[in-house]
């Protein structure tokens, strides 16, 4: 058994999960304070990446300030999104509101590769150095840079919640919407918010990983990934989506590992987290943190 | 209306509902032109059994109706002389009127502090934390539960509830069946602390009861309702001292016993419809 090899995709796979995690994070705040299973949260990934890509190739800006611009862009473009297509759909059955989702998810796809073309492209280099060398093991600068952005953000998030006023009210409305309207809090308000931030996150994640593997659609199913980390850990717990992205992360390397060792079924790598969707909707469908109440779809 | 007539020219009201009629679901009809007017800097107690409408004559008023597909369809609603009957909630709460819901509706996953602090959502001031120690001192047991608040008991809950209105310094405040599921001694306590803090702050109070007793103890003027109307208001003492309500939301009333039969006849007879 090549060890080696296998400590160096279950620490790949910590790092990815760590991504999934903060894409996870994103669409449980969404599904928790709007009910809304957001099918289109992979296409903000496609979106970023590709704004930001475009930024740097086209403007030739430093990566920094694209990655900024990109950020600020997509906070407008989520609040837009919510106060335009998803605000008229208030109150409309859940699985009208989900097949808008799956819609947009669609139209975002469509729209990208009208825009940029349908081929791959490359990020523009943004580390000197491609990868470096820790305790043996071979690390992507920019998976590195992945790592420190995940745990930001998955720290901001809990000082948000614990201690802004803003987080505050979305715990509030997540809770109850009509408790939080009699305290002044503006459920719209905070609908928009939500999506704001769930578009600035996950483009963050989708950044990150096109400067490792180049933009192209297939980030679009990061968001499908996610899938089964988050009904993992719960739809409505972001510690679980944290701790669902983690073991999903691994488990789809160590799946990868085993395949190609010695099984040669093949695509492991893809199908793998999806069994464990199977598995856990048999199970333990509320997942290991989520409230036994929440409605299934 | 004549008594609240005379008692408009002593105090200028902060809260008038004018002849206000309310529907659910666009077929419902609920109140049936309930008016009332709330002075500033008292007390007032909106009385009345189960259904006759004293919670949906609040929600009308802090806007909340329209979260429950209710809608003021005549009649107007003013307070601080600007028409709130349109308002939705969250303007209603910012223009200085804070409802304490039924059921008291404290946020249980979040901690009493927690709680507190999203009170004073609206606020912008920096004396947020000013304002939590004021609390304390109203409601010096919720300075020692740190935990979450889902684990008080009803009676701190109630309190918690009171206390995040205040964190709202609002001009008024509406509180919906503060007694419900308390023993008598804490619904004693928490009449209390009510007064007392229109005392010191000054904060008008309207108070819906199903407890006439403790209610009208506390406020210095009351509204009657039944079946969607305003059947009888007065002052504390005019209520205290009238022969209907003693018969009917005090109890004991007339001295001799009557007959079961005799006592049916009687309320059917003097109901105010």
């Amino acid at each position: 058994m090549n060890f080696e090899l296998l400590t160096q995709l279950i620490v790949n796979g910590l790092i990815v999960g760590l991504l999934y995690g903060v894409v996870g994070m994103c669409f449980v705040l969404v599904y928790k304070s709007t009910q809304i299973v957001n099918f289109a949260q992979g296409e903000f990934l496609l979106i970023g990446a590709w704004v930001c890509w475009a930024l740097l190739i086209y403007l030739e800006l430093p990566f920094i300030v694209g990655f900024l611009l990109t950020m600020a862009f997509m906070a407008v473009f989520g609040v837009m999104l919510q106060m335009i297509v998803l605000r008229p759909m208030i109150g409309e059955p859940i699985i009208s509101v989900i097949m808008v989702t799956i819609g947009l998810s669609i139209f975002f796809q469509a729209l990208m590769k009208w825009i940029f073309g349908v081929s791959a492209q490359s990020f523009p280099k943004v580390f000197e150095t491609e990868s470096i060398q820790i305790l043996g093991l071979h690390i992507e600068t920019a998976y590195l840079m992945s790592t420190v952005i995940a745990l930001i953000i998955m720290v901001a998030f809990y000082l948000f919640f614990k201690h802004s006023k803003y987080g505050l009210a979305m715990r509030a409305t997540a809770f109850d919407q009509q408790i939080a309207q009699s305290l002044g809090i503006s459920v719209k308000q905070v609908f928009a918010m939500s999506w704001g931030i769930a578009a600035t996150v996950s483009a963050t994640a989708g950044v990150v990983i096109a400067m490792v593997s180049g933009v192209s659609n297939s980030l679009s199913i990061i968001g499908i990934k996610v899938f089964p980390a988050v009904i993992l850990g719960g739809l409505d717990s972001i510690i679980g989506a944290i701790v669902g992205g983690l073991i999903i992360g691994v488990l789809e390397n160590v799946a990868e590992f085993f395949d190609s060792q010695y099984l040669h079924v093949g695509n492991m790598y893809d199908i793998a987290p999806f069994y464990v969707l199977l598995i856990i909707l048999w199970f333990k469908p509320y997942g290991l943190f989520g409230t036994k109440d929440i409605e299934r779809i | 209306m004549s008594q609240a007539a005379t008692k408009l020219q002593t105090a200028s009201p902060i809260l008038t509902v004018n002849n206000i009629e309310v529907v659910y679901d666009e077929v419902i009809q609920v109140l049936r032109g309930v008016s009332l007017d709330v002075p500033e800097g008292e007390v007032v107690t909106l009385l009345g059994p189960n259904g006759a409408g004293k919670s949906t004559t609040l929600k009308a008023i802090s806007g909340l109706l329209k979260t429950e597909n209710g809608e003021v369809t005549k009649g107007d609603i003013t307070f601080l002389g600007e028409r709130i009957d349109s308002k939705n909630a969250e303007d209603v709460v910012r223009s200085g009127l804070f409802q304490v819901m039924e059921g008291r509706r404290i946020i249980e996953d979040m901690t009493s502090l927690e709680n507190l602090k999203l009170g004073a959502y609206t606020r912008k001031d920096s004396q947020i934390n000013q304002d939590i120690e004021m609390v304390y001192h109203y409601f010096p047991r919720l300075k020692e539960r740190t935990g979450l608040a889902g684990y008080l008991s009803g009676g701190e809950q109630q309190m918690l509830a009171i206390g995040r209105a205040l964190m709202a310094r609002p001009k008024m405040i509406c509180l919906d069946e503060p007694s419900m599921g308390l023993s008598p001694l804490l619904v004693k306590e928490v009449f209390g602390i009510i007064k007392k803090i229109n005392q010191d702050q000054g904060i008008t109070m309207l108070l819906v009861e199903q407890n006439a007793n403790y209610a009208l103890r506390a406020a210095n003027y009351g509204y009657i309702m039944e079946s969607g109307k305003v059947v009888l208001d007065g002052t504390q003492e005019q209520l205290l001292n009238n022969e209907d309500v003693k018969e009917f939301y005090l109890g004991g009333g007339n001295e001799e016993r009557k007959s079961f039969k005799g006592l049916k006849s009687y309320k059917r007879r003097k109901r105010w419809l």
